[in-house]
């Protein structure tokens, strides 16, 4: 029945047709034309297509000039010319030719000239040989390694360490292997080189927040939180860091830890902490900047620490909890890639940690020696002690700079050479100018370690006194 | 006669085009009339007929078809059983091994997706035994491997204690075999470890610049044959952290697509624009090159600053050597400037051990950054650059490493010191000499076994590193266990460091390897391909000895 309606619809429309006046089918075909045509041109004119020729091309070829390679370097730029030191950079040290105290290497326990450290690294040499000839995953994983690993994660009482090659590569390598695109990373203003360099490859959102100002922190991490409930669905996927040093390279000044850890729980930000200066110089057991304050190691997420600075080896590692750190060997681009430690410098960082574990009291001598020269260096006239009391690396600035960087440099090198004349060793903090985040002002690095003398420590300051009187009066 | 159709992703380079000869998987045509009958059909030779010095013969075989849909049906059914495994995991069905959050911080946004770990929980950890092997001596020849035994599918280790001994050692990067810990390089270093300590707890700028780094940097300056050298205390920072002081925002990288991780990271540390060329495809890194003088920067339209040119000496994965003729040529041509990376290369080419460079007769003045590791050849660790004065005066100032990281360990120092002065021949014997040679040899003649036995194997003839293929990702596992079983130790590597169907195994040779040994080993890799069906190659190549060389005889191998 259907069918032989719709026929009939069918041709009762094309009885229409010969109906219609022909002046309409005209019209309609027409416009079913236009419609076509429509359908298929343009809707914009594409601009006068203007390709080169070969010939063109060439020429800009030809005309190309680049800049060079490299811009020429001024031949007294003060960082070209490097300090020699002849033999070993230990308590007693030759620079430039000059018998001097070491005041400027962060050879903070003494351990660099231990002759049980050397004893172990050289048992291992015997042993092993020097390098590694492979990275972790390829037959470059020792059985020293996994020692060392071990002894670090029960040195520190957590479950799991891994150890990098290089300690540059610690910090600068575990930020990206968490922190993703999208991700957001609360900073401390003065974070070291690594950490901007690990946050720079992380691409993740950074927010900076003054120094040590955890009102500050606590605004941005408010803002944050006000903008994650505009967009609850963003929010549920955003990870939140906070990045901050135990005690920061650039200002020799200790993290407000408890602070940070109530914010860390208040706001759901976990904490990444650089520990490179305070491992095994802070705390009763030298544990760090966590057993300074009697904070819970469980509540830092993630602790990052070099041991080029107190066990006096080469590399770095990172400890917490395996859930954190396991991540790391499969996501760490400078333990994945990157050849393993020379199991030397693995077994001289496993006797230095036995050395730490024996004697608890050296802690408690090198702080000592710490408050002592901090006292010791207050008032001079012109320089002004930037650090905490307890911190064995520290700043001395000028009072009044002169307003240009360049100058301030320079005063300071002939204050340093002016004590290197005299038999102490020290150096300026060297940063790069253009690259660093906040570049801190020009400063003379004085680092103190164990086996410095009161009467030594006496002698760098009453020298230093001079040199700042003989410079800058 | 070149297999079609098939999914590789590099047909143009399976035909192995070469400069004097043309290449069919690894054979050589190279009398005059063989060159010009295949000029026809192969523009290279027209092309850069001048710039090789010595034959090129690097050759990518293609994955036959049904070995790579046979390879995405394993990963098609891993992937369904991961899936089945998360679900049973899930609802508690099956037993989680994996750590957990903390309790306190369940709330926290997770600290990694789930999802990128499905391939780590699904398919690493299924064959994660093969790699992490702890080793307890020298990675020599030969070396011992701790026994350690896994309860619950490889979710954790535990060591039985005992020791499996003298497995032979295809693994390591010892190409000249000096991962030792006897000799002159082993007596030197330990005399300088009990002089200095093994630390330096500074940076080369401030305090950690001793006389060790200065003699090291002015020996490496002169074994490479360049006016100035810096050290560093890792090659992976070498890469990352000193390309950022040499190029920057308005620069252009190109970079090829299988380069390191490391020149990768420093690549975008930089800033600069990055670009991507087929690996060791010089038409594209041609046409790159045009593009970016005529058109230059995108949007803003100015002319770059400067171009450099990112390449390796010997890719560690593919076991390919650059075609560093070619791309010294381009790079005059174009202007631009020529990064170099021989991480693997240097000390394991050429006939004085100095590298690509050395190997292919090139003048080293025309690389214009020489950036390379200790690691490997040398059996130490750490990086150096190479280059003009003005470079590494620039570097002194401006890299990352000089001023913000611990300078190397004097004990190493030494340890490449006398390494090199071994391989110049400055110790006064002919030792380095022989393992140069020793290492060219055992190349070619493992290689070409291989080959005979009907693998597939990647890259150059006179490239150490050798990849044979194993396609799919069960037998990653089966071949490293398998070769494990014999004692003999190799890397098998899949995803993510190679694309997902071309899983290998590689195979790293040194002058440390007896005939005795590679002969062992070539056995026991010839039953395990049998075993496990490796044998890939559909060009059954007639060994040496059967058979005259000529052209006759060519035709038969195809």
């Amino acid at each position: 029945m259907a069918t032989a309606a719709e026929q009939w619809v069918l041709v009762e429309m094309v009885q229409a047709l010969y109906e219609a006046p022909a002046y309409h089918l005209i019209l309609e075909g027409i416009l079913i034309l236009w419609i076509i045509r429509l359908l298929f041109s343009k809707t914009y004119k594409l601009q006068e297509r203007s390709d080169l020729t070969l010939k063109e091309k060439e020429e800009l070829i030809e005309e190309w000039q680049p800049e060079p390679l490299v811009p020429p370097v001024s031949k007294d730029h003060p960082a070209l010319n490097y300090n020699v030191v002849s033999g070993p950079p230990s308590h007693n040290i030759v620079v430039n030719g000059k018998k001097c105290v070491n005041f400027a290497s962060f050879n903070f326990l003494g351990l660099l000239d231990n002759a049980r450290v050397k004893a172990a690294a050289l048992a291992s040499l015997k042993k092993y040989g020097v390098g590694t000839c492979g990275p972790r995953g390829f037959y470059g994983t020792f059985d020293v390694h996994l020692d060392l690993e071990d002894r670090l994660a029960k040195f520190m009482k957590t479950e799991e360490a891994i150890i990098y090659s290089y300690g540059f590569a610690t910090i600068a390598s575990a930020i990206p292997a968490y922190s993703k695109r999208g991700d957001i990373v609360f900073v401390d203003r003065a974070a070291c080189f690594a950490i901007q360099k690990g946050l720079q490859a992380s691409r993740s959102d950074i927010k900076w927040f003054r120094h040590n100002d955890v009102a500050d922190l606590e605004r941005l991490l408010r803002e944050q939180e006000a903008e994650d409930l505009k967009n609850p669905r963003k929010a549920r996927v955003t990870r939140r860091f906070i990045v901050v040093e135990g005690l920061y390279m650039n200002t020799g000044t200790v993290c407000p830890l408890p602070e940070l850890v109530k914010l860390k729980y208040k706001y759901k930000a976990r904490i990444f902490l650089e520990e490179s200066l305070s491992f095994g110089v802070l705390g009763e057991h030298g544990r760090g900047v966590t057993e300074h304050f009697g904070i819970s190691i469980d509540d830092i997420d993630l602790i990052s620490a070099n041991m080029e600075n107190s066990l006096a080896s080469v590399g770095g590692f990172c400890c917490g909890r395996s859930f954190v750190i396991d991540h790391q060997r499969l996501s760490g681009q400078g333990y994945c890639f990157s050849a393993s430690l020379p199991p030397l410098l693995a077994a001289a960082a496993i006797e230095a940690l036995n050395i730490m574990e024996e004697n608890p009291g050296i802690f408690l001598v090198l702080k000592e020696k710490c408050e002592r020269i901090h006292k010791a260096l207050q008032g001079i006239s012109g320089l002004k002690v930037v650090g905490e009391p307890l911190s064995p690396a520290f700043h001395l600035q000028l009072t009044d700079s002169t307003g240009s960087r360049e100058e301030d440099v320079k005063l300071l090198q002939e204050i340093v050479n002016h004590c290197m004349n005299r038999g102490i060793a020290l150096t300026q903090a060297r940063y790069l100018e253009k690259e660093e985040k906040c570049l801190p002002p020009p400063s003379i690095r004085v680092v103190v370690t164990v086996e410095q003398t009161d009467e030594e420590l006496e002698r760098a300051a009453r020298t230093l006194k001079e040199a700042a009187r003989a410079v800058l009066l | 006669p070149e297999p079609g159709g098939c999914c590789c992703r590099r047909p143009l380079r399976a035909n192995g085009c070469v400069a004097n000869g043309e290449v069919r998987n690894g054979y050589v045509r190279s009398s005059a009339a063989a060159a010009a009958a295949a000029a026809g059909q192969i523009h290279h030779v027209t092309q850069n007929g001048g710039l090789y010095k010595r034959p090129f013969n690097e050759a990518f075989e293609e994955t036959p078809m049904l070995v790579a849909v046979l390879t995405y049906v394993g990963y098609g059914v891993l992937t369904l059983f991961g899936y089945l495994r998360d679900f049973l995991r899930h609802w508690r069905i099956e037993k989680c091994h994996h750590a957990t959050e903390r309790k306190e911080q369940q709330d926290f946004v997770s600290l990694y997706q789930d999802f990128e770990n499905f391939y780590t929980r699904n398919l690493y950890m299924r064959i994660r035994d093969n790699w992490n092997r702890p080793i307890c001596s020298v990675p020599g020849a030969r070396v011992d491997i701790m026994e350690r035994q896994s309860h619950d599918y490889n979710w954790s280790f535990k060591y039985t204690g005992n020791i499996i001994k003298g497995v032979i050692n295809m693994g390591s990067y010892n190409y000249l075999g000096f991962a030792r810990n006897t000799g002159s390089c082993q007596e030197a270093a330990a005399k300088v470890l009990e002089e200095y300590g093994v630390g330096v707890c500074s940076t080369r700028q401030e305090i950690g610049n001793l006389d060790k780094h200065e003699e090291l940097e002015k020996l490496v300056a002169s074994f490479l044959g360049v006016e100035a050298a810096m050290a560093y205390g890792m090659g992976f920072a070498t890469n990352s952290m000193n390309i950022p002081a040499l190029v920057g925002k308005g620069c252009l990288i190109l970079s090829d697509e299988l380069n390191h991780a490391s020149l990768v990271l420093g690549a975008r540390l930089s800033g600069a624009t990055i670009r991507i060329f087929k690996h060791n495809n010089m038409q594209s890194l041609e046409k790159l090159l045009k593009d970016a003088i005529v058109y230059g920067q995108p949007r803003t339209r100015r002319p770059w600053k400067k171009i450099l040119i990112l390449v390796e000496g010997i890719y560690s994965m593919e076991g390919s050597i650059v075609r560093l003729p070619e791309v010294i040529a381009l790079k005059k041509k174009y202007k631009a400037y020529l990064y170099l990376d021989e991480a693997h290369s240097i000390g394991a080419l050429g006939p004085t051990g100095r590298g690509v460079v050395d190997y292919f007769g090139l003048d080293p003045q025309d690389v214009d950054v020489m950036m390379g590791t200790f690691t490997k050849s040398f059996g130490a660790s750490g990086g150096y650059i190479g280059g003009k004065k003005e470079l590494i005066d620039y570097l002194r100032t401006h890299s990352h490493s000089a001023v913000y990281a611990t300078s190397l360990s004097p004990p190493v120092v030494e340890q490449i010191v006398t390494s090199m002065k071994c391989i110049m021949g400055q110790d006064g014997t002919t030792l380095g000499k022989e393992c140069i040679q020793q290492l060219a040899e055992n190349t070619r003649y493992f290689r070409r076994r291989l080959k005979e036995m009907g693998f597939i194997i990647y890259g150059n003839e006179d490239s150490p590193v050798v990849p044979l293929m194993l396609y799919m990702p069960a037998k990653i596992g089966a071949f490293g266990r398998e070769m494990l079983k014999r004692n003999i130790g190799v890397v098998v590597v899949g995803f993510p460091a190679t694309p997902i169907i071309e899983s290998r195994a590689r195979f790293c040779l040194s002058a440390a390897h007896t005939k005795e040994i590679l002969d062992t080993a070539l056995k026991e890799i010839d039953e395990v391909g049998d075993l496990l069906q490796l044998k890939y190659s559909r060009h059954r190549l007639v060994p040496l000895l059967d058979r005259p060389f000529d052209e006759t005889t060519y035709e038969e191998t195809e």
